[in-house]
């Protein structure tokens, strides 16, 4: 599979291991990533908190630029930036006089010829075609598989799964070995943009997340978004002060649970970037094969 | 048009130019009260989203303005709950958008707004100069705005020494194309705080 590549700013950041190890697993996957060149910010909650026409063009612009590379299909990890990415396609194919203002803006046609993907569907189509052969250290733990606000939501616009319980990603972890937990903060908010500026509600909201993994027994949580990612590993240490207790709940990137799965060495999958250490504790086996088959549900579960 | 700038905007209900810029109506609300239900952050707002979408209903000024200048608008992480769970469908995020839009041009914001407000600032600063976003100028930028100089001093080093964050900026050869897009939306006209 060949797909025109947007890293976004968080990957070439302070998000280095998603991108790090998303390269680190291509090469068994069959994927070719292709950097759209001269990419810019997609603008992030900043700009469409502040202005709505450059939250537009800012994506528009480096959809732009992937037309003109002549990509048909995009990969974005980061599931801000796709949100953003997805969210401006969406905008301008409904009107024409703003796709034509906001082409005017950037100074270059933006057509809307570019499809936008994000991480899970690109692994769920991949994984479709069958890997099994190349999974050669099953990553055996119970996972809580965290989606966050954007790969789901709003539906209409990114039609991607179930708003609600989506599954794509426990399907994912079920085919690398992992037991996917039923839980209720598969799509809560973990204060996303806030990190910084209003770490207090990012503890709280954090720490209902890992609240709520631990208690249910998972050994990680999974994540596809760099910021959830941040708000649940950097600000794990100020989501246990904000609740008095400990978590020490290791976050993984999706293409890091795949890349140890694949057999891959810890340090090409950049495990050590983590504040909150990636270890597991020893258990005995058939316990936890047990506690998996009680844990499949029906789905719809954790609506209300 | 969507610009910024919006003669003649005075004087004329809210809702009305709700509608025009962004193409939602409030009047679609019937009060069920899911989005404050489902909302991540309804506990810390003043008004609760549904009260935020009430107020616009009305189309009482007084009201508009206690919208205008909530902390609800700025609180608001355009998480998309409230959009997908909306029986009537209503696109609260992009109300919200529109609202702190109208907050800055008005210039009657939240004072517990500011951090928020500040952060987003230094934000499109470093994505204006370089392209891309650069972390550390962000986070220095933030720090002069907002005034919280010691803030996370001890997770940064963490984070350096993990190699997340980068000494350097990446600059996009495009530079002049950024300006462009900047001067062409924000303008001059970004009102300062």
């Amino acid at each position: 599979m060949k797909l025109g590549y947007f890293p976004g700013c968080s990957l070439q950041g302070s998000a280095g291991e998603f991108d790090e190890s998303l390269q680190a697993i291509a090469p068994a996957l069959g994927l070719e990533l292709i950097e759209i060149p001269d990419w810019s910010c997609c603008g992030a909650s900043a700009a469409h908190n502040l202005n709505r026409l450059l939250a537009l063009a800012l994506p528009a612009r480096t959809l732009a630029l992937a037309e003109r590379a002549g990509f048909r299909e995009v990969l974005v990890p980061c599931s801000a930036c796709y949100s953003r990415l997805i969210l401006t396609r969406h905008e301008l194919e409904q009107d024409e006089g703003l796709r034509r203002q906001v082409s005017e803006i950037i100074g270059m046609e933006y057509q809307g010829t570019a499809r936008v993907l994000n991480i899970l569907e690109v692994m769920g189509q991949i994984f479709q075609d069958g890997l099994k052969g190349k999974i050669t250290k099953p990553f055996e733990h119970p996972v809580a598989c965290y989606y966050g606000c954007l790969l789901v939501r709003p539906p209409k616009v990114v039609q991607f799964d179930r708003p609600e319980d989506p599954r794509t990603m426990d399907e994912l972890m079920k085919k690398i070995g992992a037991e996917p937990i039923d839980w209720v903060f598969k799509v809560e908010c973990c204060g996303a943009g806030f990190s910084i500026s209003r770490t207090d509600l990012v503890a709280k909201l954090s720490s209902k997340i890992l609240a709520d993994a631990q208690r249910r027994g998972a050994e990680a949580i999974i994540v596809a978004c760099p910021m959830c990612h941040a708000n649940l590993d950097m600000r794990q240490e100020k989501a246990e002060k904000w609740a008095g207790k400990k978590y020490s709940m290791p976050v993984l990137y999706l293409t890091q649970a795949i890349g140890l799965a694949l057999g891959l060495p810890e340090k090409k999958l950049a495990l050590h970037q983590h504040l909150v250490p990636v270890s597991f504790p020893v258990k005995a086996k058939p316990a936890a094969k047990a506690k998996a088959e009680t844990a499949s549900q029906p789905a719809g579960q954790s609506e209300e | 048009m969507l610009s910024q700038a919006r003669p003649g905007s005075k004087g004329r209900p809210l809702a009305d130019r709700l509608r025009e810029f962004t193409g939602e109506s409030a009047a679609k609300c019937y009060q069920c009260g899911k989005c404050s239900a489902g909302c991540p952050l309804a506990a810390e707002m003043d008004f609760p989203p549904s009260q935020i979408l009430r107020m616009l209903q009305l189309g009482f000024p007084t009201l508009e303005a206690k919208a205008i200048a909530s902390l609800s608008i700025w609180l608001c992480l355009t998480c998309e709950t409230c959009l997908a769970r909306c029986p009537q469908e209503v696109d609260l995020p992009k109300i919200m958008e529109f609202l702190r839009e109208e907050s800055l041009r008005e210039k009657k914001f939240h004072p517990q707004a500011k951090e928020i407000i500040a952060f987003h600032r230094a934000f499109l600063d470093s994505v204006q100069a370089a392209g891309r976003l650069y972390e550390i100028g962000l986070i220095a930028d933030y720090k002069a705005r907002s005034r919280h100089l010691f803030q996370d001093v001890l997770v940064a080093p963490k984070l350096f020494w993990r190699g997340k964050l980068k000494l350097f900026p990446h600059l996009i050869k495009d530079r002049s194309n950024i300006s462009r897009i900047f001067s062409k939306t924000l303008g001059k006209k970004e009102p300062s705080g």
